[in-house]
């Protein structure tokens, strides 16, 4: 067990810049994987856990060089050797599992042509020992019809059927490492938690070392022996996984943890101030510093070394950990959030909206008659008080981000109306719009990248709503962009600064200010934090949820992390298939959830604690399209009571707590059923 | 997928009726008719009454469209003005000549001009693609009239090895034509190769930085292994329809190549029968040149899906 496999000494990888400077972006790695271990790599973007997860194979970046260091694999340098050596060990004694499968498998080639490649590389077998060896190794990662599945061509999968796919490629060559960058990342979370599950399987079936690359320390927490954690280049904290999880000793992994929104816990999560420093700008002292609450004189001028705890059998760099370690353990504080729902105050409602992606037929078109297909969202009801967070929860394809398309009157809606303040009904579309209403809902979008306009300033940016909506010019313009900048906590020196170079979190907040410029009734986010780091996620939340209880603002915030739809709602939807499946208040659905849907939907969140296992109660089955009839969720419920849920469209019924759900099943013999 | 194929064969003869009505309407709208231009000074009197009766101007136009396309239909383009002769004669041996040159140009120069993108894309940044790059860009940005030119006075002036001009009658066999294109198909396949090999070059450097291809690195796929099964298959799809592009151009649209190069081809013999107002031959040139576009990129288009699983399995489940 205590075999080491592969050792990283020294490790530093830079760039050199546009200036001739040398850049680094990995710096003085040294770590070991022993055999039959599980590693977890974690950091956040930047941080360089994937440039160090790829050297571990010896394959650096085009653009990118080693400056020193080695990787050491059974006794010998990865970085020194040629091409030919390496495809000697990459697939056959190191194999890769890379992020989106999608893309990692080459789109003209079949299934079974992908794996039989890596098995014709790296095993002696004949055509017929390899043929029964890819329906093996497909069985073994779980896909339906082996037999079929290898004559298929990669986007014929889903997600999670490319991805185990690539874990069937994987362990094709019998690697002694497999090493996984973000394999589970853009997954649903149902998909994430099953995809979990069969590498930890695979971990212990074949006892192969694992190296885990993740900004996801849910997905860290449940697969991992020991943990690295990565910032700026640099190991900071190394050690067994329930000590770093648990009573982590270095400032920033203390920071981080308690910056993850959690599941069990009501309010905000508290956020870390600033961001991480990009590679070249790190001064001579801790790259820490300027974000750490234990900072002393002696951090700022001078860079702590890596020191080992023999006591911990950890690794930290840090001069003050002594003082985390007094602290002890991880306490969870969150900040309460005010409530500020006007009850009765209705700023707007949904009443039997159906959305439909379906194109009308060119005759249709003509007798003005609305295609009959089955529409991608139904019959959704929703009435939304002024001053309330309401998130639509659901994994990919549920519909969520329709709805708020057409609420933004993106979308043109098929049936059912959608009214505003005083019951007027707003238009499904854009062009018949007044504009005081799109003056009065905005939209936030995920990637502020591609939302913000890479050619205009900050003030630019600022500028368009106040000047389309307000008329403002001159003096009363800049004070007002100047207020903005001030409610997202952005200094006046931001108006001059294209995206480009501003920080994810300070991008997003552009986006927030340029939303509130509009001075709007309801704000749209679709998935404000998905693009950010953990750190940045948690400040950008308590802006939005300080900026509510100003303004008295309303959202409507469409999300996949459950987590954080915990942390910022007043009330949550769930969706699956386009149709809603439980809603109420989300102390409730969280506390008590009754429908199997949203049971099967929080079981499979992964929580930052090894001791919270997933609950893995229904398949992870993809379905393209909402059933014609009955149940929206008939495919995948594990509570089915049989031919009703096939044929009849369950009816509402509200619970004691004041959840609504849809299901045949009373729903207080629901909660008996989950007790089982 | 059948039903895909038959659309788009429908909405390319759409296209060419389109054509076929803006030519005819273009000719009519013009100020004189084919007889005025015909006979020139002498256009009056008995003369000109002869001669509109021989062309049938007299007969309502919609009539004459009708007639005209009922002809073309059977194949038949009608009669030239200025020999006289079916225009199906005259342009036989300029398809054949037209031909000759683009399948020439094509078997040298795509071939050529995949094998040079690959290079600069695999080497990229180093001395190949930077030695390579740097003709290619070059070639590309000398118009044709001067590069043709100058390799007619270097060749054939100067070093006096091939005709300068091609001095032979339309109807030369192909072997008789074979020894004077070979400056023509330099010239143009200087243009047509820089411009695809850019192209494949872009399209090459686009996968090789993609996920997949990392990938395969990773699996330890050896290199040109990779190459050849991982990146060229996927780079070169979108090349199919710049090569059509280039195929539908050599045959009608290398006008500038054909008159400095005196060639008979069907580029010269556009602007021929333009300067002549010879109209009846400009209309037919106008529907085959129409008809060779529209054919080209059908075929490129069905054999872009056809290799690409991905748009495959689209129409499958459509």
């Amino acid at each position: 067990m205590n075999e080491i496999i592969e050792s990283v000494k020294n490790l530093s990888i830079g760039f050199n810049s546009q200036t001739g400077k040398q850049i680094s972006i990995l710096r003085n790695v040294t770590t070991n994987i022993k055999k039959g271990e599980t590693v977890g790599i974690v950091g956040e973007s930047g941080s360089g856990k994937s440039t160090l997860a790829l050297a571990m194979m010896g394959y650096i970046k085009q653009g990118l060089f080693a400056l020193e260091g080695e990787c050491i694999f059974k006794s010998e340098d990865l970085l020194k050797m040629n091409s030919r050596q390496l495809e000697k060990i990459r697939g056959r004694k190191i194999a890769m599992i890379p992020q989106n499968a999608g893309q990692a498998l080459t789109p003209n080639l079949k299934i079974g042509y992908q794996i039989d490649e890596a098995l014709k590389l790296h095993t002696d077998l004949n055509k017929n020992e390899r043929d029964n060896k890819i329906s093996e190794l497909l069985n073994k990662v779980r896909l339906p019809s082996p037999e079929t599945m290898a004559f298929r061509y990669p986007h014929e999968l889903s997600g999670g059927q490319q991805q185990r796919v690539a874990v069937a490629m994987a362990l094709a060559g019998k690697p002694d490492l497999l090493l996984l960058d973000e394999p589970t990342t853009g997954l649903d979370v149902t998909t994430q938690a099953h995809v979990l599950e069969l590498l930890r399987f695979i971990a212990k079936d074949t006892g192969t070392s694992m190296i885990y690359v993740s900004h996801d320390l849910g997905a860290i927490a449940q697969v991992s022996d020991r943990i690295v954690v990565m910032y700026a280049g640099e190991i900071v904290l190394e050690g067994p996984a329930r000590k770093i999880l648990k009573e982590p000793i270095h400032p920033y992994t203390f920071g981080l943890l308690k910056s993850i929104p959690k599941l069990s816990l009501t309010g905000l999560p508290d956020s870390m101030p600033g961001s991480q420093p990009q590679p070249g700008s790190i001064s001579d002292g801790c790259s820490f510093y300027e974000r750490c609450n234990l900072a002393s004189d002696k951090c700022k001028n001078n860079s702590p070394e890596l020191e080992y705890l023999n006591n911990l059998d950890t690794s930290v760099r840090c001069f003050n950990h002594k003082d985390l370690i007094q602290e002890n353990k991880l306490h969870h504080s969150t900040i309460t959030r005010k409530d500020t729902v006007q009850k009765n105050n209705n700023v707007l409602n949904l009443k039997d909206v159906s959305i439909t992606y379906a194109k009308q037929k060119f005759f249709d078109q003509l007798l003005n008659k609305i295609s009959d297909e089955n529409p991608t969202v139904k019959d959704i009801n929703l009435d939304i008080n002024k001053g309330e967070t309401i998130a639509l929860v659901g994994e990919s394809g549920s519909g969520k981000s329709t709805i708020l398309k057409s609420i933004a009157g993106l979308l043109k809606t098929k049936d059912g109306q959608i009214k505003f303040i005083n019951e007027r009904i707003l238009s499904s579309d854009l062009k018949l719009r007044d504009p005081n209403d799109l003056r009065a809902i905005q939209l936030i979008f995920q990637n502020p990248d591609e939302s913000l306009n890479p050619n205009h300033t900050v003030e630019q940016i600022l500028t368009q709503p106040l000047k389309l909506y307000f008329n403002l010019t001159g003096n009363e313009l800049k004070k007002n962009i100047i207020d903005l900048l001030k409610k997202v906590r952005l200094g006046e020196f931001y108006m001059s600064r294209y995206p480009r170079q501003l920080s994810g979190g300070e991008k997003q907040r552009v986006a927030v200010a340029r939303a509130f410029a509009a001075k709007p009734d309801i704000i749209l986010c679709d998935e404000v934090t998905s693009a950010l780091d953990v750190s940045v996620q948690a400040a950008v939340l308590n802006l939005l949820q300080k900026l509510k209880e100003d303004l008295g603002t309303t959202y409507i915030f469409v999300s996949h992390d459950l987590a954080v739809v915990r942390a910022i709602s007043d009330r949550v939807a769930v969706l699956y298939q386009g149709r809603l499946c439980e809603i109420g208040p989300s102390q409730n659905v969280y506390n008590y959830p009754s429908h199997p849907y949203t049971e099967v939907l929080l079981g499979a969140v992964l929580e930052p604690d090894p001791d919270i296992k997933p609950k893995l109660v229904a398949e992870d089955i993809v379905e393209e399209k909402p059933p014609e009839k009955g149940c929206s969720f008939q495919g995948r419920c594990p509570r089915k009571l049989g031919d009703i849920c096939n044929k009849e469209v369950p009816p509402w019924q509200i619970g004691e707590n004041g959840n609504a759900i849809r299901c045949h099943i009373k729903i207080n013999e629901l909660k008996n059923l989950q007790n089982v | 997928m059948l039903l895909l194929i038959l659309k788009r064969i429908g909405l390319g003869l759409i296209t060419l009726f389109i054509v076929s009505l803006i030519t005819f309407v273009g000719v009519e709208v013009l100020p004189g008719d084919a007889c005025t231009t015909y006979l020139e000074r002498e256009a009056y009197g008995p003369a000109l009454d002869a001669c509109i009766k021989r062309l049938g101007l007299d007969i309502p136009s919609y009539q004459r469209y009708l007639d005209w396309a009922a002809n073309v239909v059977r194949g038949d383009f009608g009669y030239s003005l200025s020999g006289e002769m079916p225009i199906n004669e005259v342009l036989g041996p300029r398809v054949k000549n037209s031909l000759v040159l683009a399948s020439v140009s094509i078997l040298i120069g795509i071939p050529l001009a995949i094998v040079l993108g690959i290079i600069t894309a695999l080497w990229r940044d180093k001395l190949p693609d930077i030695i390579i790059s740097t003709i290619t860009i070059f070639s590309m940005t000398i118009p044709e009239f001067i590069s043709a030119t100058l390799l007619i006075l270097i060749v054939a002036i100067w070093l006096g090895w091939l005709p300068g001009i091609v001095i032979i009658p339309s109807d030369a066999t192909f072997y008789e034509l074979l020894s004077n294109i070979i400056l023509p198909v330099v010239a143009i396949s200087m243009i047509m190769t820089a411009h695809m090999a850019r192209m494949v070059r872009s399209s090459v450097i686009q996968v090789m930085a993609s996920d997949y291809v990392q990938m395969a690195i990773l699996k330890g796929v050896p290199y040109w292994k990779m190459v050849f099964r991982h990146v060229l298959p996927n780079a070169l799809l979108p090349a199919i329809n710049v090569v059509a592009l280039t195929i539908a151009w050599l045959l009608g649209g290398v006008v500038v190549t054909e008159v400095v190069f005196n060639y008979p081809g069907l580029g010269r013999l556009v602007i021929e029968s333009i300067s002549n107002r010879d109209l009846p031959v400009v209309q037919a040139l106008a529907i085959i040149l129409a008809s060779i576009y529209v054919g080209i990129n059908l075929i490129a288009d069905l054999m872009t899906l056809m290799l690409n699983p991905r748009l495959k399995s689209l129409q499958i489940k459509k």
